[in-house]
């Protein structure tokens, strides 16, 4: 992780049904300077939003969002998903800076 | 603008009623208790509550070691669920070897410089955020206990003079707004009754972190008062004040604000 890109909180269930929809939310800390705020020395801080965020099962993209500057710092993301089988999820955000975070997490059907 | 026309009418308002009343132990309410039903959620759920994150930068500056010793805080202090359980709800506290109350940032900085040999965190800095939020967690629920410590008593007894003596090319004071005015609306906030046990908070009007004695400055600027600086012995002896006008409310801390 690098320049503003901060820790990453994610909340899903360990375990689930197998074909149940489950809740995952996921909150970067990030502050999303949206490039019009001035800095303490009354320059404009340079635009730096998260502009992309993907969550991938087993590779493949169950939900993928684009940013934009009206978003709150710490983007928070809420999203469902129907479990077929246990897995990996990873997630990834990515900022105007080029840095990216990656986090992941395991599913087990039951 | 339209806070500072909010005050003056809030000034024409409460002229009648100049003499200050304390708010009953039982009449108390957190922040918490002022916000909009979706803030309130943002504050109670982990996963929402972007002060969490704070938290996890505080759990991992906990094991970092630095300074010229070379130490972690948990080298010394062993694990904080265990070693920091009930600490921040009994800050201020009296420091013998500073023979003077610190702050819960403040000891934290005093084990930082006399303790790892580093150099201190500097005020509303992230690192001394993250610790005091870290710390603060694991007294939450804990009811806010002030100790029975003579040798804090001079230090409340002149937080509660500051708190009560009018400040400001608005001539307010702490009291005439948290005492006698709570619940009533200034501009578009509801004024609490400024209670110190959900610090540090993390404010969506900041879009980030702060401390306890940041908001005391915005609420010094806010009746256009010079604010104290970051660590002014007026911030701790407002907050001994404080904690003791708070005792037996629970922490919350990190809570959420407006
Ligand atoms: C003119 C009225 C006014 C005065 C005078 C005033 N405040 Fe405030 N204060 C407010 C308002 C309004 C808020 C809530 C702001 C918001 O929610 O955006 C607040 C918030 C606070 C809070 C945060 C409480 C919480 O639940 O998070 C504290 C602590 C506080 N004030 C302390 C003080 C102290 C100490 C002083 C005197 C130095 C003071 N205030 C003077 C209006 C005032
Ligand atoms: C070399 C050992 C050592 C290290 C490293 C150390 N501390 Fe301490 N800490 C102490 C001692 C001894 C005390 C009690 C004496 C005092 O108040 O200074 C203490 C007291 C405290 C207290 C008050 C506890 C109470 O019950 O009132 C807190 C909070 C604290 N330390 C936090 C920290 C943090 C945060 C760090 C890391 C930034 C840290 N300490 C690093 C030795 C250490």
């Amino acid at each position: 992780m690098a320049g503003n890109m901060g820790r990453a909180l994610i909340s899903l269930p360990a375990k689930a049904k197998r074909g149940a929809v489950i809740e995952i939310r996921a909150m970067i800390a990030h502050p999303m300077e949206t490039g019009y705020r001035p800095d303490s020395q009354g320059r404009l801080a340079p635009r730096d939003i998260v502009n992309r965020f993907e969550c991938l099962f087993e590779g493949e993209q169950v939900f993928a969002a684009d940013l934009f500057p009206a978003m709150s710092a710490n983007p928070y993301l809420s999203f469902t998903m129907r479990v077929d089988a246990g897995g990996e999820l990873a997630f990834r955000w990515r900022d105007d800076s080029g840095a990216m975070a990656e986090e992941k997490r395991r599913i087990e059907v039951e | 603008m339209s806070r500072v026309r909010a005050v003056i009418v809030l000034v024409c308002a409460s002229a009648a009623s100049l003499a200050h009343a304390e708010v009953a132990l039982d009449q108390r309410k957190s922040g918490a208790d002022f916000m909009s039903a979706a803030t309130r959620a943002m504050q109670d759920d982990d996963t929402a509550n972007p002060a969490m994150l704070s938290t996890l930068d505080g759990e991992s500056l906990w094991t970092e070691k630095a300074g010229d010793a070379q130490k972690s805080c948990g080298d010394c202090h062993g694990p904080a669920p265990q070693s920091m359980k009930g600490v921040a709800a009994r800050y201020p506290a009296y420091n013998v070897a500073r023979k003077a109350p610190l702050d819960l940032s403040g000891q934290v900085n005093a084990c930082r410089t006399d303790q790892q040999k580093a150099e201190a965190f500097k005020p509303e800095s992230a690192q001394l955020l993250a610790l005091s939020a870290y710390i603060g967690l694991q007294s939450r629920g804990m009811p806010v206990s002030p100790p029975d410590d003579a040798r804090l008593a001079p230090s409340r007894a002149q937080g509660e003079a500051l708190w009560s003596q009018r400040i400001g090319q608005l001539n307010f004071s702490c009291a005439q707004c948290h005492d006698d005015n709570w619940g009533k609306r200034l501009g578009s906030a509801l004024i609490p009754q400024a209670h110190p046990n959900a610090y540090p908070i993390y404010r969506l009007d900041w879009q980030g972190m702060g401390s306890l004695q940041r908001r005391f400055r915005n609420c010094m600027s806010g009746v256009r008062a010079q604010a104290y600086p970051y660590g002014a012995q007026e911030f701790i002896d407002l907050e001994v004040f404080l904690s003791h006008r708070a005792r037996g409310m629970p922490v919350e801390t990190p809570g959420v604000r407006p």
